[in-house]
């Protein structure tokens, strides 16, 4: 502390200490016992609190999760490439369709057809990646808050956002398979409403 | 069903914006324009004349859930067959996507035959 004196938390565990030795020949053999736990769960949240203030929260904040942004969204871009070399490649063999007899052109319709289906799953794990992305930016900001606070510094003030829409509130992206709704369920659940 | 209508898709992830335009492609409709997000699409619709709109939900700064609402909300665009294509697959999406107004609802991903289904289904009750 800039003026020298302790901490509150500081002064409140002096407190109680003093407290504490001044009942000890006072106390039965349970109670000591117990107090001794009480003690030493109090050095131990002293010592998580110094940890905690002593993390290296820049190296967490200004490098490590930068760090796995970027490598999140390099996933995303070499994805993105590598997908759009596969639709190249799909829209050469579509022009090549009526260069082929019937039935071959056919086939390769039905082939490209179901390469552009696999495709989607560049926007799915696109989406699911931006949902690491902020999970990692709310970690970085908790644990700056919890850092502040143990050090006893103000937290950084969180930006400030307005008001959702509604199609904002109800955007989660993708859900995990297990917990995904099917095309039938939808397409049962629309038609409950005519 | 009039495979001549101006068809407006809108995604904001380029490659899914490419898939669409080639599986509509395959189903003979040519005249497809396309939007990254929800604010570029109601630009566009009021500037044109699309005959439907295939459109995701998660974009920015403009929802589809949103863009859906302001296309009910337009006198001359209100009756524009509205398809939400989308891995928000939560009833409740489901259902504040109907309140809303949307023709018809598909998750990602998705197969070929149920967007041509969905696409007729859809011009035909236009």
């Amino acid at each position: 502390m800039p003026d020298g004196t302790p901490p509150e938390d500081d002064r409140i565990e002096a407190a109680v200490r003093a407290v504490l030795v001044s009942m000890a020949g006072d106390l039965t053999v349970k109670e000591a016992a117990l107090l001794a736990e009480l003690e030493g769960l109090g050095r131990t949240i002293a010592r998580a609190k110094a940890e905690i203030a002593q993390l290296s929260v820049d190296d967490i904040t200004g490098a490590h999760i930068p760090s796995a942004t970027d490598e999140l969204d390099a996933i995303v871009d070499h994805t993105a490439q590598a997908t759009n070399e596969i639709l190249d490649c799909c829209e050469t063999l579509e022009r090549l369709q009526g260069e082929v007899p019937p039935a071959a052109a056919e086939a390769l319709q039905g082939a490209v057809t179901r390469i552009y289906e696999a495709c989607s799953f560049q926007d799915i794990t696109g989406q699911r990646i931006g949902k690491v992305v902020a999970a990692l930016k709310a970690i970085e900001q908790r644990v700056e808050a919890a850092v502040a606070n143990a050090s006893g510094r103000s937290a950084p003030a969180a930006a400030a956002t307005g008001p959702k829409t509604e199609g904002e509130e109800l955007a989660n992206g993708p859900q995990l398979p297990g917990g995904a709704t099917s095309q039938a369920e939808i397409d049962r659940l629309l038609a409950s409403f005519d | 069903m009039d495979r001549n209508i101006n068809v407006l898709i809108v995604d904001d992830y380029r490659t899914m914006l490419r898939i669409i335009r080639n599986l509509l492609k395959q189903l003979d409709f040519n005249n497809v324009d396309e939007a990254t997000d929800g604010q570029e699409a109601l630009a566009k619709l009021r500037a044109g004349n699309f005959g439907l709109v295939i459109s995701d939900w998660n974009m920015a700064p403009m929802t589809g859930l949103d863009l859906l609402k302001e296309v009910r909300a337009d006198a001359r665009l209100k009756n524009t067959p509205f398809i939400m294509i989308t891995a928000e697959s939560k009833t409740e999406n489901v259902v504040a996507a109907k309140q809303a107004g949307v023709s018809n609802y598909i998750v990602k991903p998705f197969n070929a035959e149920t967007l041509r289904e969905k696409i007729e289904k859809v011009l035909v009750h236009a």
